[in-house]
């Protein structure tokens, strides 16, 4: 129910002057209890579905651990007997064990949860990157375009960031490296285009995060280019809706001047959707990336799920998908959290 | 005699001749908007071309023109000359019939998988906005649930899962994981439209939920669903896309995905053998930018709220 009266608040029309109901901050708290609760009957949802949806393969589960070295014979026969059993026995062990803590990948022979945690650093830097540039330029198109709607500079720009909306991030990332790594022309190759760090260098060094972002840019800059678009599209959408609104019309006859409005008023307000979006798009990011870093080589859990799907590796894929909506889930109750503390409408 | 005196005398009219003509009414009002939308114009331009290329790949380009066997005599991965205006690919064909057939693959996949899309998702928001109770909400819960599920990742997954893939697998994967958007924009408007008096009188005079929702609900959701369902598109073509390209197509249909996969593959990128990588993206680019173009004027044109902006 708690879903269900947040999203009917936030698409409702707001009043706006709702008698305080016990403090502002009872308020603030309950709705955030709400949210848990909402968001752990999704992930129970989430387990059942990933249950089902990875006991629909094809085969003799046994033969795909085959290649693994490691595993003794006694063992492959319980991996066996555990991946035959009735569906309703499996269920069982799977509660149980719902991360599949104990999980062995099928492709390295290794406990997945260790390969994620090894995959994981990288991706989060990607996230970064990417979510820092696509949000400050954006962001920044976006108001701008929105203020002065119908001048050049919003022509110009929403015909580009529809154009970045409709590329293929992968693509762009090939591009990227036939121009700045490959080079070609008078564009120099000047970036390496695998890997996310020369190896044997410390990461934790100068040399060694010089490297990474060396390493970053290209993939980052593939990837923000359609979250950029994303972005600007929305914060444009927003200003326009403010731009007729009484409240800046009073601010302009207090002789305020226009950046001042823009900055103090009408940004402030039609940042909400945005802000919303950028959160919930870093839930996405995490399992969005799988084509830019698998064009980049880029080692994180993108490329990770690349090799676990042509490796047909069920469980390491089961546990990234795992990872991916628990994200998602996790970034989705951020997001409401931090729409909730700014706006106080949305608490109910 | 008889034929003169309906002409003089319009009052007599059959109700279905006046709605007719109400439809044809609104419908060139409709049309008189969306051409006065530049953007929907070039949108629709854009994509009548591919349609065109589509429907008459066989007349351009010999079906064998695409079988590696046939072309075993040209040079691989050759930069484009006089025989072949965009280069061959690393299989000797030349890539703008590759190309051209493309069209109908990603064309053919986009609207085939955005109609399941429409369809699932209508029924679910209408229904999940019809009925209150039980059946209402776990229909809206289904719909919340399902729009957690990161969309790339599941549909990666679910090609992988179920194994051999023809163009109907695809169609099918793409098609039952793109619905949650449509059924909650539905469902909003269906919650609109059954406020609304005239629902209260087919309620009274005895109308089944049946008819109240495909006779006064579904009428009124439908633009709402056709302009939703042209951004869905858009999204279903640049999945299809990212699937193919990651391995996961239909390894016998030459998609623009699948060409830019056996790009990669021949090592395109590394190469500079721009005139392989180029084509099928921008193709991509330009179907989807049509369709987002398309869509967004409908929503415009058929959505008094946006359109009085």
């Amino acid at each position: 129910m708690a879903v269900a009266a947040a999203v009917r608040a936030a698409d409702s029309d707001p009043e706006p002057q709702r008698p305080a109901r016990g403090g502002q901050q009872g308020g603030l708290g309950r709705f955030i209890g709400y949210r848990l609760v909402a968001g752990l009957g999704t992930l129970v949802f989430v387990l059942l579905f990933n249950f089902f949806l990875f006991r629909m393969l094809p085969g003799d589960p046994a033969a795909r651990y085959r290649a693994v070295k490691s595993i003794s014979p006694a063992d492959l026969a319980k991996i066996r007997d555990e991946l035959t059993a009735p569906l309703p026995q499996q269920f069982v062990a799977y509660l149980k064990d719902p991360l599949a803590l104990d999980g062995i990948s099928s492709w390295k022979g290794q406990p997945v949860w260790d390969l994620v945690q090894g995959r994981a650093w990288p991706t989060l830097v990607l996230l970064g990157a990417t979510t820092i540039v696509a949000v400050v330029i954006g962001v920044w198109i976006g108001i701008k375009a929105g203020w002065n709607r119908g001048s050049r500079f919003d022509k110009v720009s929403t015909a580009v960031t529809l154009l970045f909306y409709a590329t293929p991030e992968f693509w762009l990332g090939l591009l990227l490296i036939l121009l700045f790594s490959t080079g070609i022309g008078f564009f120099p190759g000047i970036f390496p285009s695998g890997g996310v760090i020369d190896s044997g260098i410390d990461p934790l060094s100068f040399e060694g995060i010089t490297s990474i972002a060396d390493h970053t840019v290209l993939p980052a800059v593939a990837l923000a280019a359609v979250y950029l678009a994303e972005y600007s599209l929305i914060m444009r959408a927003s200003m326009v809706d403010e731009l007729g609104q009484d409240y800046l019309m009073t601010a302009r006859a207090k002789g305020m001047m226009d950046h001042m409005v823009r900055r103090r008023h009408a940004v402030p307000n039609a940042s909400l959707p945005t802000i919303t979006l950028i959160f919930l798009n870093i839930g996405f990011i995490i399992g969005g990336a799988i084509t830019v870093e698998t064009v980049f080589s880029y080692p994180g859990l993108g490329l990770l799920t690349f090799e676990a799907v042509s490796e047909q590796d069920y469980v390491l894929m089961q546990a990234l998908f795992l990872v991916f909506t628990m994200s998602v889930i996790v970034f989705n109750i951020i997001a409401d959290i931090v729409i909730a503390v700014i706006d106080p409408r949305i608490r109910t | 005699m008889r034929r003169a005196s309906t002409v003089t005398t319009p009052k007599k009219l059959s109700p279905y001749a006046i709605a007719r003509m109400r439809r044809k009414k609104s419908l060139q009002r409709f049309a008189q908007a969306f051409f006065g939308q530049p953007a929907g114009v070039i949108g629709l331009v854009i994509l009548s071309v591919f349609v065109l290329l589509a429907v008459s790949a066989p007349l351009l380009f010999d079906r064998e023109m695409l079988d590696i066997t046939e072309t075993l005599g040209n040079e691989s991965l050759e930069p484009p000359n006089g025989d072949f205006w965009l280069g061959t690919d690393e299989n000797g064909r030349s890539i703008l019939a590759v190309l051209v057939w493309g069209a109908r693959a990603s064309l053919v996949v986009g609207l085939a998988a955005s109609l399941i899309s429409m369809v699932l998702g209508t029924l679910i928001g209408i229904g999940s906005g019809h009925y209150t109770g039980l059946a209402g909400s776990a229909l809206q819960r289904l719909t919340d649930w399902f729009l957690v599920i990161p969309f790339i990742p599941l549909v990666v997954v679910l090609a992988a899962v179920l194994g051999q893939r023809g163009l109907g697998t695809i169609v099918l994967v793409l098609g039952v994981t793109s619905w949650p958007g449509t059924a909650r924009l539905v469902r909003a408007q269906t919650l609109s439209v059954e406020g609304r008096p005239y629902l209260e009188r087919a309620k009274v005079l005895g109308d089944s939920d049946w008819q109240q929702m495909t006779k006064h609900v579904l009428p009124n959701v439908m633009p709402l669903v056709i302009a939703n369902t042209t951004l869905t598109v858009a999204i279903v073509i640049l999945s299809e896309t990212t699937l193919a390209f990651l391995g996961l197509g239909d390894p016998f249909l030459d998609s623009w995905g699948t060409m830019l996969d056996k790009a990669t593959g021949a090592g395109a990128a590394s190469t500079g053998a721009w005139w392989y990588l180029l084509p099928p993206g921008i193709c991509v680019i330009l179907v989807v930018l049509a369709f987002t173009l398309i869509g967004r004027t409908l929503e415009v044109v058929l959505n008094p709220r946006l359109g009085s902006e």
